[in-house]
């Protein structure tokens, strides 16, 4: 095997990993804060990139203002289900936000296959992106290289806002006892709406990061939050860190398994949640009750 | 001084799911009184200060602060008039270290204390300012839930129990906390099962039963009548 190849698939696999970590990232918050499993995170995802095609297509705005809109608009929805539907979940048990949202997945997709079909839909790579580095032992195109740095830039962005500002203090403390948040004077419901907000604005980010390489489609969701669910479940529920180092890792670990034993690397990612399941159920990060 | 705020229930009653806990509470605490409400466990003591907190989901009957009805407002709502509640489990967070602890509860006004003076008046809360809010003692947390209410410029202060289960030298430090608040004009609402603690810094005591207000001793009654205050604590 050629080194070709095997930093191919790692290059391959970091940049599935910054996806995974962005989403998985979006999804911890959410669960944390507001407990409600959010199916439809890859719709956001799918929101995100289209929102990016839409904004090129439809009213002539190219990438770098989308990289910015998009996640935009992906979180401005977000907020509107969050007031209108989602807040009506979190005095019942988990399963009826995962349902809620499972359907809100069914019908976002739906309605967009009605009106653009299935056929993938490509997205030109910005001009200042394009090309790449010779780099001797392989061929890094410098959009891929991209990719990868915005996303690891932002999940730790987002993890230093939650761990080191105000405002992250306010979201720990109404994702460890709401009530009594409030009792301090901080406006929790509102924080819940932003919380879920930035979750899925992380999932619109990914969504227009991925343009460019994957193509635009209404399905470009739907697998991918299965994977995403299972980083989640390895990296701890409510971990930020789990969520962005497992993200990260386990796209890497997919993308060698395509070079070592290629008929396994769909299922690499589900062997370990196994493990980690029966090894430490609260997950890698994550913290025993 | 601050302007204290004055807080006035009527009728109040409250629920826990289906079980009906306050069952017509009426009481006053003017601008500036420390009053205290004592009573046997699962009094409904805890529940009254939850329901002024705006914590219950189902209450009926008034609430008024400085005369502003607030039955039906949301907590924040409550905590920006200038309501500090420090709970009797102490609420202390696992996930914020003690300066963040100190820190969340949002400022009402610039009235309150600075972080400085609060370490000052804490100096076991200085040297462990670093540490996760759960890795505290007993007695460190519960300073911590007092001192972390001094910042914001409240006025009107709910203590529930803050002496239950510390030791005398961390219940005398407690106390001057108290004594300083009550000092700097502040109105205070304290459920206390200490009636020694009590007795110590209240104007009155209000004696709560199954959920009604029973009786109520000023301070000059006490002495005569203690043996009435040692049956209705059950002691």
């Amino acid at each position: 095997m050629s080194t070709q190849v095997l930093f191919g698939q790692l290059l391959v696999g970091l940049i599935n990993g910054s996806f995974y970590a962005l989403l998985a990232l979006g999804f911890a918050i959410i669960f944390g804060l507001l407990g409600i499993i959010n199916v439809a995170q890859g719709t956001f995802y799918m929101i995100g990139a289209f929102g990016g095609w839409m904004l090129l297509n439809y009213a002539g705005i190219g990438y770098w203002p989308a990289l910015i809109l998009a996640p935009l608009i992906a979180g401005v929805i977000g907020m509107a289900l969050e007031k209108t539907l989602i807040s009506r979940m979190y005095k019942l048990d988990h399963i009826y936000g995962l349902l809620l949202t499972y359907g809100l997945m069914m019908f976002i997709m739906g309605a967009f296959i009605w009106f653009y079909a299935t056929a993938p839909r490509p997205y030109p790579v910005p001009p200042e992106l394009g090309g790449g580095y010779n780099l001797g032992f392989m061929f890094l195109p410098k959009y891929r290289a991209w990719v990868v740095v915005v996303s690891v830039v932002f999940c730790f962005a987002t993890w230093f806002v939650i761990e080191k500002t105000s405002v992250g203090r306010n979201l720990r403390a109404a994702t460890e006892n709401p009530m009594l948040t409030r009792a301090f004077g901080i406006n929790v419901p509102a924080l819940l709406t932003f919380g879920f907000g930035v979750g899925v604005a992380l999932a619109g980010l990914a969504g227009v990061l991925a343009g460019p390489i994957k193509n635009v489609t209404p399905l470009m969701g739907g697998e991918l939050v299965i994977v995403v669910f299972a980083i989640v479940v390895v990296g701890g529920m409510q971990s930020i860190l789990g969520a962005i180092i497992t993200g990260l890792s386990l796209g890497v670990l997919e993308g060698l398994t395509k070079v070592f034993y290629a008929r396994g690397s769909d299922m690499v990612i589900f062997v370990v949640m196994v493990i980690v399941l029966l090894v430490k159920p609260a997950g890698l990060f994550g913290k025993e009750k | 001084m601050a302007d204290a705020l004055s807080l006035s229930i009527k009728d109040l009653q409250a629920f826990y799911g289906d079980s009906h806990v306050l069952h017509g509470v009426s009481l006053d605490v003017a601008a500036g009184e420390v009053v205290t409400i004592i009573g046997r466990n699962g009094a409904g003591k805890t529940t009254t200060l939850r329901a002024v907190m705006g914590m219950l989901e189902r209450r009926t009957g008034s609430i008024t602060l400085g005369g502003k009805e607030v039955i039906g407002a949301a907590p924040e709502r409550i905590a920006r008039l200038g309501v500090a509640y420090v709970p009797e489990e102490r609420g202390i967070y696992a996930t914020l270290d003690v300066t963040e602890n100190l820190m969340l509860p949002r400022k009402v006004n610039d009235r309150g204390m600075s972080l400085e003076r609060i370490y000052k008046l804490f100096p076991n809360l200085y040297e462990r300012r670093g540490s996760q809010g759960t890795r505290l003692s007993g007695g460190e947390q519960q300073m911590l839930a007092i001192a972390r209410v001094l910042r914001t410029g409240a006025s009107l202060f709910l203590l529930d129990e803050p002496t239950e289960g510390l030791a005398p030298v961390i219940v005398q430090q407690i106390g001057a906390a108290i004594e300083l608040m009550k000092q700097e004009g502040h109105t205070i609402l304290l459920v206390e099962q200490n009636f020694r603690f009590a007795t110590r810094i209240a104007d009155r005591h209000y004696v709560m039963e199954r959920g009604r207000i029973i009786d109520q001793i000023p301070r000059a009654e006490i002495a005569a009548r203690e043996s009435q205050i040692q049956q209705y604590l059950g002691i």
